[in-house]
């Protein structure tokens, strides 16, 4: 087992009171997983991530843990996390495109990236252009400044400097949202790749866009108001979805050939309702079809067939 | 009703002007009402450029753009205001075309002052609570917010009925769905449905094909600022003829089919092709290609088709 999150439990401050973006969150992540992260904006996918990784000043842990490889990560002390940062977690955030200095040479950037984390630059260098030219760029690039590289190009760059130390588990945030559908692909790819050369042992992906996760993602984890709804292999989440909030969204989604005027979809009625005073029971029974009296009480996330997780009353 | 034949657009960059980017390479097509034609190009393809040309925000360096007969690219001050009652265009971030100090209502009133100033307050509120509700909203949930209280796909909503409460019958959509979540997306999609089941003409400027595909009527695929392919949707999205057309559909993230399944069918059709398409090849004529139509309303611009020895991905000989 290489990650496992306990009943994890992040608030925001605000001035109107913590805003509760994560609450109770469970799941696990075997090795060599990549498991993707659907929701809404304002799911709390966003935050598990950075949860993993970096709390911001304004994000306060409340309860909960996360183990790494049998170790309980300090994920609330951000000065202990620093010992765990790149070489054990590791992060492709969501402006990757900003993510590098701009008034350094990529080559220096890099060198100075890993000096600072007690690594001699002339030791992974080799690596780091054999990896550069695995995802289609030559070693040219070191000698280059980000403004000079396009944006499919700096994503690549990135995602080769974010895993250059091998880490254990790697985030990947909104990774190919920015993206033309071609270098969509192409990054996407160059994942999957990194996992099956076991760059990395695991990998989080968190995206709005399901439909690039089930492409690329091995399990897929949707949320919903700072809750998880259901956890499944990402086919079956897509062909063979329980929760109503999942089918609502996968089937929201126009398929390649789909016509307005022939199959007119649908979306979901209704905004998630607001973190600041979340709703007792079910969170999505405001927007739910299928709502009865007992989903006033808070559904349990179960195991309702191998590896397939599920917290809503009407799935049986 | 939209015509637009020839047109180029030359930017200037640099520091005095010195460099120029060709973003557009005459482009060629037409819009009619009741119609969604979909603008589908990656980053840099001059989709974007376009819809800017039509709505007159940059200028045409050469070509002409027409609105049902008259030129846009010379109309001044009072023309431009009329030509601004009938073409309206939303963009991709919702939040920046509002005024965040401004209630929802106050955004429509600035638009009664320019345009209906003889249109009473009582008579006007009507207006916009139709138009509210035309696009599926509640008025009084939505007109005494502010914009940050709102979601993007209400404010995507909101521009659209503002655009409505003009005498509106060509909407430009740039990208108006990217920035929304999935759950909303798809709303905004089926009020385009229902404005062209209304007789608009609708622009709509995406890099997503499978939005482009579920709305759209007719596809236009640019390529480095050229049309490669255009026509019908059905027939485009069926049997794409442009190798780059080819590449975009199997890129794009299915939820029915993996890529290494699209990919797979592609190479059996490659091996079985057997040549190489020159299309990245393009010659830098003065002109742009020649698009050909290879059957009744599906033109395509790949540089062998023209040539001599057609190009084996389009499988038509071309009669010189």
């Amino acid at each position: 087992m290489s990650l496992r999150v306990d009943d994890l439990a992040v608030h925001y401050r605000t001035t109107r009171g913590d805003v509760k973006a994560l609450d109770g969150v469970t799941f696990e992540i075997a090795d060599g997983e990549i498991m993707g992260v659907a929701g809404e904006s304002g799911c709390g996918k966003t935050t598990l991530g950075k949860a993993l990784i970096r709390l911001e000043h304004r994000m306060k842990h409340v309860r909960g843990t996360v183990t790494l490889d049998g170790r309980t990560l300090p994920i609330a002390d951000d000065h202990a996390m620093n010992a765990y940062r790149y070489d054990k977690v590791s992060l492709i955030p969501q402006y990757a495109m900003s993510a590098m200095n701009p008034t350094r040479k990529i080559g220096r950037m890099i060198r100075e990236l890993v000096t600072s984390r007690g690594v001699a630059y002339e030791s992974v260098q080799p690596e780091l252009e054999r990896r550069l030219r695995l995802v289609g760029l030559d070693e040219g690039v070191l000698a280059r400044y980000p403004i000079e590289l396009s944006g499919g190009m700096k994503q690549r760059v990135v995602m080769v400097l974010a895993t250059l130390l091998d880490p254990s588990l790697l985030i990947g945030d909104e990774v190919t949202s920015a993206l033309d559908v071609t270098s969509q692909k192409a990054v996407a790819r160059a994942l999957v790749e990194f996992r099956d050369r076991e760059f990395v042992r695991s990998v989080v992906v968190v995206t709005h866009d399901i439909s690039v996760l089930y492409q690329m993602a091995d399990t897929i984890l949707v949320m919903y108001a700072g809750r998880l709804a259901e956890k499944a292999s990402a086919t079956t989440v897509i062909d063979r979805p329980l929760h109503p909030y999942t089918k609502m969204l996968v089937g929201a989604l126009p398929k390649v050939g789909e016509r307005y005027d022939h199959a007119r979809l649908s979306g979901i009625v209704g905004r998630p309702p607001s973190l600041l005073d979340p709703p007792t029971g079910c969170r999505f029974r405001e927007r739910c079809p299928l709502a009865m009296a007992k989903c006033q009480e808070q559904p349990e996330f179960r195991e309702v067939a191998p590896g397939h997780q599920v917290a809503c009353w009407a799935v049986a | 009703m939209l015509e637009l034949v020839d047109v180029h657009k030359v930017y200037r960059v640099g520091t005095f002007g010195t460099g120029t980017v060709h973003a557009v390479r005459g482009v060629t097509f037409d819009v009619q009402p009741g119609e969604v034609v979909s603008l589908i190009g990656e980053s840099g393809s001059g989709k974007s450029t376009i819809g800017r040309m039509v709505l007159r925000l940059v200028t045409a360096t050469s070509g002409s753009i027409r609105f049902e007969g008259a030129d846009v690219v010379s109309l001044r001050h009072r023309g431009l205001r009329e030509y601004y009652r009938h073409a309206q265009g939303v963009f991709q971030d919702p939040f920046s075309s509002y005024n965040p100090i401004f209630k929802v209502d106050r955004t429509f009133e600035t638009l009664r002052r320019s345009y209906f100033p003889r249109v009473t307050g009582a008579q006007w509120s009507e207006r916009v609570d139709e138009a509210v509700h035309s696009v599926g909203l509640v008025p009084s949930e939505v007109l005494g917010k502010f914009p940050h209280q709102l979601s993007g796909g209400q404010l995507q909503r909101l521009l659209i009925a503002r655009a409505l409460l003009l005498d509106l019958r060509l909407l430009v959509a740039d990208e108006i769905i990217s920035m929304l979540d999935a759950s909303t997306r798809i709303d905004v999609l089926n009020l385009l449905g229902d404005l062209k089941a209304r007789g608009l003409g609708i622009l709509f400027v995406t890099h997503d094909l499978s939005l482009g595909n579920y709305v759209s009527d007719k596809v236009v695929i640019l390529y480095q600022g050229r049309v490669v392919e255009r026509g019908v949707t059905a027939a485009v999205f069926a049997d794409p003829k442009h190798p780059y057309t080819r590449t975009l559909l199997a890129s794009v993230p299915q939820l029915d089919r993996r890529w290494e399944e699209v990919e797979a069918d592609e190479a059996l059709r490659t091996a079985a092709l057997g040549d190489r398409c020159l299309y990245h090849e393009q010659v830098d004529d003065e002109h742009g290609l020649g698009l050909v139509e290879i059957e009744p309303g599906h033109f395509v611009g790949c540089f062998r088709m023209a040539a001599d020895d057609p190009c084996p991905g389009a499988r038509v000989t071309v009669a010189r």
